[in-house]
């Protein structure tokens, strides 16, 4: 039971890097906007993440509390750890959120609709970097060895090597830079498929394939530097059994994805693009099982009362079985909405 | 500033903060689907603005509620990692619960926005009962958790770790129900009196605009029946407290001794080393009376616990006093509406009736932030009433004034933010008067 949470969990988690991910990602472009139609690149990206970036967050809430009632432990063993990274994260997902509703529903007047187009797109480059950071620290197995030192009792032991060096290092720096790379990528292939004009179109595509190179870069960077930094996750990536399927799996996909940019194939990019970001993450997991945080907590060993987990799982169920059709309908209904670019005036 | 009482500090402002814009996506939909259903039912336009406004205003407010409640969820393990390795398992039904409701909440909201002329009307009605329904969902849940910390049950203490836990009668604890109960009303009058004061204060200074005048009848029918009946839900909540935290209850009361027909005491400074609340005006038998309800009950005094057991008993006194007084004067008002509203007479003409709305506007706010401090400043040193001490669930990260400062500062500029969207908002309000056929162009 705890491994099919665990498991879920891992569901939520690639839910919430393909939803919001797209929509940081979005921040990022609109931080990068160049170019004679930068004013069009904004109102697409604005039109596209719309309402719906309430409903992506979810999954964020989701993860934590999942975490917190089903892995008690790991939990809090995460959040002593990693502390500081977590509280910029909030810092991040803060303003972003509070400055895109301000954006489009307050002032829209030029100078303020700016500053907070600002604020979001900073924002949105810093919570990605600081998300990847931290799951590298827990792969590189540096958070768990932290907890066990404290555990034992590291009074003598100083702050930066107990509450820093866990997550500062080059390897989760590494990691921090390919999720926003990822990220980058996501929303650049997505928003192919959204616009409406050709010439945003290219733009977008030129985006998506620059992203790409940056994915390819960072992915390798933080590959070799897992050998000295994480040789946990590394060696499972390597060695095992699967690990060979997997590692030819994804490059499929990414090379699906590219080629696919490529040749415009907008709807195929797409979907390659979403396999490719599942694909990795789920390597990760899959590398550090049977481990949520590595070395100290395992799935099982971290894992709540099974009469909890049971109605965990029954909440889960009925709740899902509410929500997902109503949020297919309003995905729908958006959608279909932006399609004759209306959505916009219509709350007004 | 210790960490812990750092931690505290930053837990209490990132509350203090969530609560106020909790509230209003408690309330809100509430008086957006009554604008609604009157422009439906009516066809007059100018309820239909109402709606579009108001949703609009609790978009932008729900936003701030999210990310501001994504922050707490994270906190109660950044900042008591202690407590929810214990409590995690116990209490995290109810926080997943919440978590569905507001998913309910943010789909729905989505829905009424984008779809005002993509649904039809009844399906557009629906979707805004549902935004209010969860946002009631995602309190109750949340407060069952609260109810829990205060009065801890759905487990075995062995050894100091919780056995035998189970989840359904952790939500179902002697708290939960008077708690519940006064956290609703609390943000239907809160939410009620604010927008009221809003709109009564634009009447007084354009007594005819008609646009004000259905919001303001909009906001006292949600408000005014919560604030009258909030000191009775009052009084069920104090009597919980009287027979399970007898402590709280007598820092409550500034009530040192314990002692038969315990007087009531109005006002007042509690002096911890002498052990006597000064300066208080004392009805006789009064505490007893209603806590008990009976003239002669005993009433056990901080004396009954051991002193290193006692909450700080000024904050506690004081904000009980701030929430009783204010709740009462609002209470005093909401019955003034409601006559005025018997006997048919126009609200908006009666200035000094719209003064004392314009007053009372903010009351329901500072209510509900003295309420809170009262159950968790009353509840210390116990972050888990009797069973885990706040300073054994906070982290053992030091330097835990930083990010208190940190979320203070972020706090502080979007809170002026928001406020001052929220003004501008208000400010661009049509001016309309009755009988007009359109809406004037400073609605668009
Ligand atoms: C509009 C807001 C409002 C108003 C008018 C009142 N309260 Fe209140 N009160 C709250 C808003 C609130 C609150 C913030 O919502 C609290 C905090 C926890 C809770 O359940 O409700 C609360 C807590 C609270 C508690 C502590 C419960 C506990 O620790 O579990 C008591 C005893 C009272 N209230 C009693 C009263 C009385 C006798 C009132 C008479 C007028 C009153 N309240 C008006
Ligand atoms: C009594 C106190 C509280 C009440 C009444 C309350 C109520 C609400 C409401 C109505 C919402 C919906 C958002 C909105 O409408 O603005 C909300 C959001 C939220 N609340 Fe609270 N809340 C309270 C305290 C807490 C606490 C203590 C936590 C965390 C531990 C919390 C976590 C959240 C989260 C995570 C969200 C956003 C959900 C999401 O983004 O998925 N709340 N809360
Ligand atoms: C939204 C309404 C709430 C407000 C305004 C509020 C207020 C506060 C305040 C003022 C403190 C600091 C206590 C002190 O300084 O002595 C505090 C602490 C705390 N509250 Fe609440 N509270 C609320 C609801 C909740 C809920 C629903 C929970 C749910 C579990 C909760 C959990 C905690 C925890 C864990 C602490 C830290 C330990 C402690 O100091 O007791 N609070 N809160």
């Amino acid at each position: 039971m705890a491994t099919t949470i665990a498991l879920i969990a891992l569901v939520a988690l690639n839910a919430y890097v393909l939803l919001a991910g797209a929509d940081f990602g979005g921040g990022v472009w609109d931080f990068f906007a160049t170019g004679p139609r930068r004013t069009e690149q904004r109102a697409l990206i604005a039109d596209a993440i719309g309402p719906i970036w309430e409903a992506n967050h979810v999954w964020l809430i989701l993860v934590v509390v999942l975490l917190f009632t089903c892995f008690p432990a790991a939990f809090s063993g995460l959040a002593i750890a990693l502390h500081i990274p977590l509280t910029l994260m909030l810092v991040g997902i803060v303003l972003r959120g509070s400055a895109f509703a301000f954006r489009s529903y307050g002032s829209t007047a030029d100078a303020p609709q700016r500053r907070w187009g600002r604020v979001f797109a900073i924002a949105s480059v810093l919570t990605p970097l600081v998300l990847g950071v931290c799951i590298g620290a827990i792969a590189s197995g540096r958070v768990g060895d932290m907890l066990e030192r404290l555990d034992r009792g590291a009074a003598e032991a100083s702050f930066v090597s107990l509450y820093v060096s866990p997550w500062c290092s080059p390897f989760t720096i590494a990691v921090g830079a390919m999720a926003l790379a990822l990220f980058a990528f996501l929303a650049a292939t997505y928003l192919t498929v959204e616009a409406d004009e050709a010439a945003l179109r290219e733009d977008f595509r030129r985006r998506a394939l620059w992203a790409a190179a940056a994915v390819f870069v960072t992915a390798f960077l933080a590959l070799i530097l897992a050998r000295s930094h994480a040789p946990r996750v590394s060696a499972g990536l390597i060695a095992s059994v699967w690990a060979l399927p997997l590692h030819v799996l994804t490059g499929a996909a990414a090379v699906v994805a590219i080629a696919a940019l490529w040749a415009r194939h907008w709807h195929l990019a797409r979907v390659a693009a979403a396999a490719q970001v599942s694909l990795i993450l789920w390597g990760w997991a899959a590398a550090q099982a049977p481990y949520l945080v590595p070395p100290a907590f395992t799935v099982a060993n971290s894992a709540a009362p099974p009469r909890t987990l049971e109605l965990f799982l029954w909440a889960l169920g009925v709740g899902a079985l509410l929500l997902f059709p109503s949020i297919a309908y309003l995905f729908w209904l958006f959608k279909s909405a932006g399609r004759n670019g209306s959505a916009a005036q219509e709350s007004d | 500033m210790g960490d812990v009482l750092a931690a505290r500090s930053q837990m209490a402002v990132s509350l203090g903060f969530h609560i106020l814009f909790a509230v209003v996506g408690i309330a809100m939909p509430v008086l957006m689907v009554i604008a609604e259903a009157r422009w439906r039912r009516t066809g007059d336009a100018m309820y239909l603005e109402l709606a579009k406004r108001w949703a609009k205003g609790t978009a932008i407010l729900f936003a701030v509620g999210a990310v501001s409640g994504t922050v707490l969820s994270f906190e109660l393990g950044l900042l008591w990692p202690g407590f929810m390795r214990f409590a995690g398992a116990i209490i995290g039904m109810p926080f997943s619960l919440e978590g569905f409701a507001f998913f309910a909440e943010a789909i729905f909201l989505g829905v009424y926005l984008y779809g005002w002329s993509r649904i039809s009307a009844r399906a557009h009605i629906a979707a805004g009962v549902l935004v209010a329904l969860s946002g009631a969902a995602s309190a109750l849940f949340v407060v069952l958790a609260n109810a829990w910390m205060n009065s801890p049950a759905g487990f075995q203490l062995v050894n100091g770790a919780p056995t035998d836990v189970d989840p359904v009668a952790a939500m179902l604890t002697p708290a939960a129900f008077p708690e519940v109960l006064h956290m609703l009303l609390a943000a239907y009058a809160a939410t009620g009196f604010a927008v009221a004061g809003i709109h009564g204060f634009m009447l007084l200074r354009d007594q005819r605009n008609a646009f004000h005048r259905r919001a303001l009848v909009v906001a006292l029918i949600v408000g005014t029946p919560a604030a009258i009946l909030q000191p009775l839900s009052g009084d069920i909540s104090a009597r919980y407290v009287a027979q399970w935290q007898p402590p709280k209850l007598a820092a409550m009361e500034g009530q040192f001794r314990t002692e038969a027909g315990a007087p009531l005491r109005i006002g007042g400074v509690p002096d911890v080393a002498a052990q006597r609340t000064r300066w208080a005006f004392e009805i006789p038998h009064g505490l007893s009376l209603l806590a008990f309800h009976d003239p002669q009950a005993v009433v056990r005094g901080l004396d009954a616990v051991p002193r290193r057991d006692w909450p700080p008993v000024p904050v506690v006194h004081i904000a009980f006093q701030v929430m009783v007084g204010l709740g009462t004067l609002l209470a005093v008002v909401g019955i003034w509406v409601a006559i005025a509203a018997w006997r048919r007479t126009d609200l908006a003409a009666n200035r000094w009736l719209m003064r004392a709305v314009v007053v009372a506007s903010p009351m329901g706010f500072v209510c509900i932030e003295a309420g809170w401090t009262v159950t968790e400043v009353g509840r210390q040193p116990w972050v888990i009433y009797g069973v885990m001490r706040t300073a054994d669930a906070v982290t053992p990260m030091p330097g835990l004034i930083v990010p208190f400062v940190l979320i203070s500062a972020l706090y502080c500029f979007l809170g002026v933010i928001v406020a001052w969207l929220l003004y501008d908002l208000v400010m661009r309000s049509p001016i309309a008067r009755e009988g007009d056929a359109t809406i004037s162009p400073a609605a668009a």
